[in-house]
């Protein structure tokens, strides 16, 4: 991927915010999770799926999830495999802590450009 | 006259005292490095500079990254800190000017680091390109590398590096389901003898002695040993088939290994997709125990005393650490530190624990007697935490 300069980065995440805050982020034809749950997902799929996949999702132990490596694999295999993950693999099922209109939500987000983390750690404690 | 220079000469003297008291002050902070640390914050690309006598934090250094994943090696005077960075940074941080020494991008996708006994070479194990490279620990240039291309034109990531005596590094490689051993003795013609582990390797530590290299396999049920006194020996299996008949659960984040996890002469390991430590006889590497805990165990580490064994988990229990007491092998306290509880570390004695709290933006500090909170810390997204004594020990 491209480097940006830090400007372009920081317009890209305030539209991010923006798109969060207005609930209006394009989720296709399924219903996008509340503004609250996208920042959930948004962090857990940042941080968790992060620790494999790498934070920016360049790939570690698991395979890199950026549009470009996401563009021509079909879109219900990846929802099926973010639920009930892939045998065989280190990948497990993450059913247990998501609905399927919110597995669709992400790899919707993942294949277009995932929201950045910096969403919420601006809400901590500093 | 006589009585003026005598006055002249105690007045340069007291000058010259003067002057060489206002200088040491000037420079300020001359201090050992022996209670310092870092703590990565892993979002900001940034490590805080800390203190474990007054529990503090001196400062910060940024401009260093990726640092999701990060890992930290330290020169043998314990000055500086070698910051690997996921994006295949690495960054030479110097502790008392808080300042970055030297920095190269040296892979494009890296897992860690460790540094030569004799301090000379920082080796980086990466995943893109698999392998490890080996640096000039003083200029940071490239010395050599070896490209984990286990199969023609196959390469793998490299997982679980660990020095050991006699400039060596071994390692395991993920997609090759192998333990390479590589002696830098001449550093620009590094030679490597391979192993075979098992499937899907997923990180190594070596015992406090130098001696056995562990394997933690994620594949199949099971750990690879190897005697590094007596390599021709081969890989030995141990824990083999440990979780046989019990189902395996979801692992949502993968395990770390490394010295710590020696305790007396027992190790202790977390098993992979059951909720367990696995307690083992490091005279005959043979099962003795198995400690039911909160959720998948991720750091298992011993206090430096080795009394106490304390443990943290992967999503969705890492709020969570049990402690283990060594004598009766149980979990004796259970506590709750913070939201996402990434990692832990010992001060050199063992007089306090520090734990990172990524999503409370905390580094809690515990006395691990009475399980107090000594201090907390608030510092962004911590993750990583790292002390000096580090560089004192092999494998780290």
């Amino acid at each position: 991927m491209k480097r940006h300069s830090p400007i372009v980065v920081h317009v890209l995440v305030l539209l991010g915010v923006t798109m969060l805050a207005l609930g209006t982020a394009q989720a296709g034809e399924y219903g996008a999770p509340a503004p609250e749950r996208q920042a959930e997902l948004v962090r857990m799929v940042r941080q968790d799926c992060g620790s494999c996949h790498g934070m920016s999702f360049k790939g570690g132990l698991g395979p890199a999830l950026l549009p470009d490596d996401l563009r021509d694999k079909p879109f219900e295999s990846l929802v099926a495999t973010v639920l009930d993950g892939r045998p065989g693999t280190p990948m497990p099922g993450w059913r247990p802590f998501m609905t399927e209109d919110e597995a669709n939500w992400i790899v919707e987000r993942l294949m277009h450009g995932f929201p950045s983390v910096h969403i919420e750690i601006g809400q901590g404690d500093r | 006259m006589s009585f003026m220079g005598v006055a002249a000469r105690k007045g340069l003297l007291l000058l010259f005292a003067v002057l060489l008291v206002g200088g040491c002050a000037y420079r300020g902070d001359v201090r050992g490095t022996a209670d310092l640390g870092v703590v990565v914050e892993r979002a900001s690309g940034t490590v805080a500079v800390v203190n474990t006598s007054n529990q503090s934090v001196l400062g910060e250094v940024a401009g260093l990254g990726d640092l999701s994943h990060a890992h930290v090696t330290y020169s043998r005077d314990g000055r500086y800190a070698f910051v690997f960075g996921r994006d295949g940074g690495l960054t030479k941080v110097d502790l008392l000017t808080r300042t970055i020494a030297r920095r190269v991008i040296q892979a494009g996708n890296s897992i860690g680091g460790s540094i030569s006994q004799d301090g000379r070479l920082v080796v980086a194990q990466n995943y893109e390109p698999g392998g490890i490279k080996a640096f000039d620990a003083e200029t940071l240039e490239l010395v050599s590398e070896v490209p984990a291309e286990y199969a023609p034109g196959k390469f793998s990531r490299v997982v679980g590096l660990a020095d050991v005596p006699g400039r060596k590094f071994v390692y395991a490689l993920f997609d090759a389901g192998e333990i390479w051993v590589t002696d830098f003795s001449d550093p620009r013609k590094p030679a490597t003898r391979r192993y075979r582990a098992g499937k899907q390797p997923y990180d190594g530590l070596v015992t406090p002695d130098g001696r056995y290299f562990l394997a933690g396999l994620f594949g199949e049920d099971g750990i690879a040993l190897l005697d590094l006194w007596q390599p021709e020996k081969g890989v030995r299996r141990i824990l083999d088939g440990y979780g046989r008949g019990e189902e395996k659960l979801p692992v949502y984040k993968m395990p770390h290994l490394r010295g710590w996890a020696i305790a007396g002469d027992k190790a202790y390991l977390p098993a992979v997709g059951h909720h367990e430590v696995l307690v083992v006889d490091t005279r005959s590497w043979k099962e003795v125990n198995r400690i039911p805990v909160k959720g998948q165990p991720v750091f298992v580490m011993a206090r430096p005393d080795g009394r106490q064994v304390w443990v943290n988990f992967a999503f969705p229990d890492n709020g969570w650490v049990n402690v283990i007491d060594t004598l009766d092998e149980k979990v004796v306290k259970t506590l709750a530190p913070g939201k996402a509880v990434l990692h832990m570390e010992f001060t050199p004695r063992g007089d306090a624990v520090w734990l990172s709290a990524r999503d409370d933006n905390r580094v809690r500090i515990i006395d691990p007697e009475n399980f107090g909170t000594i201090k907390d810390l608030t510092l962004p997204a911590p993750s990583g935490i790292f002390f000096t004594n580090r560089a004192q020990r092999i494998g780290f």
